[in-house]
């Protein structure tokens, strides 16, 4: 005790009474201020974090949908998903890493490839993740891993769903293939839409359906801590499978094409003249899209793209080749429906064309001339000095307004990506593109299908199923029914679009296609090599230049290298009293489109008509 | 830590209550007192069970340090407070050898030295100055009548400074201020003049600003920035309070419901057993709950007041009232540090964050006060 009078005791206790006080009032207001600001935390921005709380630990992982399927018009799959597996290790379940590593590497070859990439991915992934040690295991390692699988915990074979064509080639450049999603591609997609999808249409039918292949994205909310770990699945919603494609296309009349092509590059197309439907569109040779699917190594694709062949280049929808005389049955109907000339009108052939005051010769193949000949002899014979003569009065404006409404000159807008329009020329293109006028020789070698006219083989098979069709112009399809996946068919869009084209006189048609009948059956017939008793064949052969002959020079196989040499062309259709099949065949290089083309088409024609393997 | 001293056999004095009240009384201990402590301090380990995501080792060792500090506070009671304040002014000069001493060795060994191991067990010895700064300038302070004269104010000053530097250059930021409140309490209590107060809160301004500008390391300064705008480092020293005030601000009125706090048990609440368990009692019982806990709080603070202004000396009344004083200084800091409108300054919230060291001062700091308050002789009226 201090010694103290009592006077003083109770003045420094009166002192410390008041301080006290004070000192209590300070408490109870700082108490307040910090109650006051749990106020505004907890109660007037409640909502506000809870929301920042839900942010941190909600997270919304995208379900990847399944790919629809692909099948032929029988119902032969040709494109669909198989499972592949993958090795993976998850390092923070993992103890020993390198102990493990080694032990699996007895088990299955693990590679040096194998390891850095490991290694590197092991840095930029956290603990919890799986990596993958190896990828592409094939069933005995699968079978092998399995059964070691309680000595190695944090291990596990992981399963996904590879894109495969099991028709490899044969189905190549008509279903495509499907890649993964690169730079340019996920500018132009919906991100959200393919959250969680790594692989995209990159060609074919792939492509051009992707919409409908891809499906509908699910999604999984997810609680995660602090790291990113999930803890648990909150709520989800089941992906939307994409929708399964039925083709028209017959994986046998692709075989039975790719095979009568055998060596020789080329493309063909068959479509249904009854309602447009893609039979067969082939480009030889083909190539494996499956090596595309996971990424295709810098050599397999070096390979592809220095082949002489062009494996990779789709001849039947970007191929633009020269009709030749292809095009004579649909100018020779130019002729007749727009009356220029009559059914039974003769013009004489000596061989050799020239127009008024002009010295150049326009030359016939046939040196000596064909003589006299009417329409249906030009094609049967396939006279140029009457579709010179033909063309020069049609006049190349009249001559492009008539073929365009075969689908000449623009994209038949078939469902199959990436295809070109052709050219069919006219004086208003070659005043816009070529900034030229346009001279009249140049109207008589269009005549022939030469020139600045450029075709693709869908293009001509689409026309002549037009001209089979009796004059309805259908849009090409190569896909019939769409399922899917509770199996609900519908129609893939542009459907049964159709346009009627004008008829001013019924016998001119019957004409041209007696004409082309004739080709093939009549004594003189360009193509009368692929006659046969079972069913009649409409065709008509074509020879496209490559080469150009001098004035004074002649064209001799013989001299020419191969890839110099006319592309053999020829189209037909059957049976012609009721057409099932419009065929068009280009072989590169392949000469006379009689010797060479028509085989080919017949045994096309044979396959889908008499259902027998060539 | 005053644990060693209190085995001397002097310690033990003979008790002279005023008020039989059984057992308890006998032991010196406030029953008031030690009900409001005991609730809280279960409070806290259900607090912590959760922060602590159901982990049985942390509560079975904050129960052990809850059972050591409360022997602390039973010897402690019964040293009659004559006794500590003969002793204070040694006690004071044994801590400050400590505190060079942990400065010499931390020198040495060129880092941040707050810790001196002895052996057995490592302590902080500016855990110490906390009871010894205020049992030093209160002892200072009666020897002569109050209010203090100027001169005796300035020696109780630089006995104050001088811990205050030495914690502070470890660098310690939450202790050295903890110890310089207590020993300003002291000296508020004694009746510093109110003028004196204000000259120094004015004095303060460019005091403060000198102290930013020199006085202060880097990690201080960022902490400070980072409190005044905690969102321009949100991945830095912004994420401990952004993330705090997400808990909070989250719990609501009612909470999340205990054990099911998202932001401390997914881990997005960092330190939420120690200096942040505040954040995981206002995320998990809301508002509710956390007025409960500022109840409990207030009752024990009271309690104290009234046994300090009951007290009989002056030494006694003073040492009392700072002691809690300085209890709910901790208590401020800390709820002010994770509500977001202190800095962050590591002080932990009394007898509930996990940790040993401050829970036995602060424990022992109960001690004196059932000391002062179970030792009162019957005055002349």
């Amino acid at each position: 005790m201090p010694q103290s009078t009592l006077k003083n005791y109770l003045w420094e206790s009166r002192l410390f009474r008041g301080r006290a006080l004070v000192a209590v009032v300070i408490v109870v207001c700082l108490v307040l201020v910090v109650v006051m600001r749990l106020i505004n935390l907890q109660v007037i921005n409640h909502e506000h974090f809870t929301t920042l709380s839900q942010d941190n630990r909600v997270k919304v992982l995208p379900l990847p949908p399944t790919r629809g399927l692909i099948y032929d018009r029988n119902g032969l799959i040709l494109a669909q998903n198989v499972p592949t597996f993958s090795l993976e290790v998850t390092p923070e379940r993992v103890t020993e890493m390198d102990q493990t590593l080694e032990a699996l590497g007895k088990i299955v070859a693990i590679e040096d490839s194998d390891f850095k990439r490991f290694e590197r991915l092991r840095k930029q992934r956290r603990r919890f993740d799986s990596i993958p040690i190896r990828v592409r295991l094939d069933e005995q390692e699968v079978a092998r891993l399995a059964a070691n699988r309680h000595l190695f915990p944090g291990v596990e074979i992981q399963a996904k769903l590879l894109r495969h064509y099991p028709l490899e080639d044969k189905t190549a450049h008509a279903v495509g293939y499907v890649g993964r999603i690169n730079e340019q591609e996920l500018q132009q997609i919906d991100n959200s839409a393919y959250s969680g999808t790594s692989h995209i249409g990159k060609t074919g039918i792939e492509k051009s359906y992707e919409k409908l292949l891809h499906g509908e994205v699910g999604l999984q909310q997810v609680e995660v801590n602090a790291f990113g770990r999930v803890i648990r699945v909150l709520q989800s919603k089941a992906p939307i499978p994409g929708k399964n494609l039925h083709l028209s296309l017959d994986a046998g009349l692709q075989h039975a094409a790719m095979t009568a092509f055998g060596e020789e590059t080329g493309a063909a197309v068959a479509i249904d003249p009854a309602n447009g439907a893609i039979l067969a569109l082939v480009s030889n040779p083909g190539f494996d899209p499956n090596l595309f699917v996971e990424g295709i190594s810098s050599e397999d694709y070096d390979a592809l793209q220095k082949s002489e062949t062009k494996p990779l280049f789709n001849r039947a929808i970007r191929g633009q080749y020269p009709p030749g005389s292809t095009v004579k049955p649909f100018i020779g109907l130019a002729g007749l429906e727009t009356g220029t000339i009559g059914i039974a009108q003769k013009n004489y052939c000596p061989g050799f064309y020239q127009l008024p005051g002009h010295s150049h010769k326009y030359r016939d193949w046939r040196k000596g001339g064909h003589g006299s000949v009417s329409i249906d002899d030009a094609i049967i014979q396939s006279c140029d000095v009457f579709f010179y003569a033909l063309a020069h009065q049609l006049g190349i404006d009249r001559l492009h307004d008539f073929l365009s409404r075969f689908g000449f000159g623009r994209k038949t807008e078939a469902d199959i990506a990436d295809e070109r329009s052709g050219l069919l020329p006219s004086k208003e293109w070659k005043r816009q593109r070529r900034k030229a006028p346009w001279y009249p020789g140049e109207t008589l070698i269009a005549g022939i299908g030469q020139g600045y006219m450029l075709t693709t083989p869908l293009q001509l098979a689409h026309a002549t199923a037009t001209l089979a069709g009796g004059g309805v112009n259908r849009i090409p399809m190569l896909v019939s029914q769409v399922f899917d996946s509770t199996g609900r068919p519908s129609l893939p869009p542009n459907a049964n679009l159709q346009v009627k084209l004008p008829v001013n006189d019924p016998e001119n048609w019957k004409t041209i296609i007696a004409a082309m009948t004739q080709v093939i059956e009549g004594q003189r017939g360009t193509a009368r090599l692929i006659r046969n008793e079972h069913y009649h064949i409409a065709g008509k052969t074509g020879t496209a230049q490559v080469f150009t002959v001098k004035q004074d020079e002649e064209y001799d196989e013989e001299k020419i290298d191969k890839k110099m040499r006319d592309h053999a062309l020829f189209i037909a259709f059957a049976p012609v009293e009721k057409p099932r099949i419009a065929v068009a065949v280009i072989v590169e290089n392949g000469g006379h489109g009689g010797s060479v083309a028509a085989p080919i088409a017949k045994r096309i024609m044979d396959y889908h008509l008499l259902e027998q393997q060539p | 830590m005053t644990r060693p001293r209190v085995h001397q056999p002097s310690g033990l004095p003979e008790s002279n209550p005023t008020r039989a009240d059984g057992l308890l009384a006998d032991l010196h201990l406030d029953i008031p007192l030690l009900t409001g402590l005991f609730l809280l301090c279960g409070f806290g380990l259900v607090v912590l069970y959760s922060a602590s995501d159901q982990h049985g080792g942390q509560i079975e060792r904050q129960l052990f340090r809850l059972g050591a500090a409360f022997v602390g506070t039973l010897l402690v009671a019964q040293i009659p407070p004559a006794q500590l304040r003969r002793w204070s002014p040694w006690f004071y000069g044994f801590a400050l050898l400590l505190l060079i001493t942990v400065l010499i060795v931390g020198e040495i060994g060129k880092g941040a030295q707050r810790w001196l191991d002895i052996g057995v067990f490592r302590f902080q010895p500016s855990e110490l100055t906390k009871l010894s700064v205020p049992m030093m300038i209160a002892w200072f302070l009666a020897e002569k009548p109050l209010p203090p004269q100027w001169k005796r104010l300035l020696a109780a000053g630089a006995m104050i400074l001088l811990p205050v530097l030495l914690i502070a250059r470890q660098p310690d930021l939450g202790t050295s201020l903890l110890v310089a409140s207590a020993g300003i309490f002291v000296l508020f209590l004694a009746g510093l003049s109110w003028r004196f107060i204000l000259g120094m809160m004015i004095t303060a301004i460019p005091v403060g600003w000198i102290t930013w500008e020199w006085g202060m390391h880097d990690y201080q300064r960022d902490r400070v920035l980072t409190f005044l705008d905690p969102e321009s480092d949100p991945l830095g020293t912004g994420y401990h309070i952004i993330q705090s005030k997400i808990a909070i601000g989250s719990g609501g009125l009612y909470g999340k419901g205990w054990l099911n706090g998202t932001q401390s048990h997914l881990e997005f609440l960092p330190e939420r057993t120690t200096d942040f368990i505040f954040a995981v009692l206002s995320e998990e019982f809301g508002l509710i709950g956390i007025l409960l806990l500022l109840t409990l709080y207030l009752l024990i603070i009271l309690r104290g007041m009234y046994i300090a202004v009951q007290a009989q000396d002056t030494y006694s009344r003073l040492l009392a009232g700072t002691v809690t004083l300085v209890f709910f200084f901790y208590l401020f800091i800390n709820t002010g540090m994770v509500t977001g409108i202190l800095p962050v300054v590591g002080v932990p919230l009394p007898l509930v964050s996990y940790g040993g060291t401050s829970l036995v001062t602060i424990m022992i700091g109960f001690g004196i006060l059932m000391s002062i308050h179970t030792h009162r002789k019957l005055l002349p009226t």
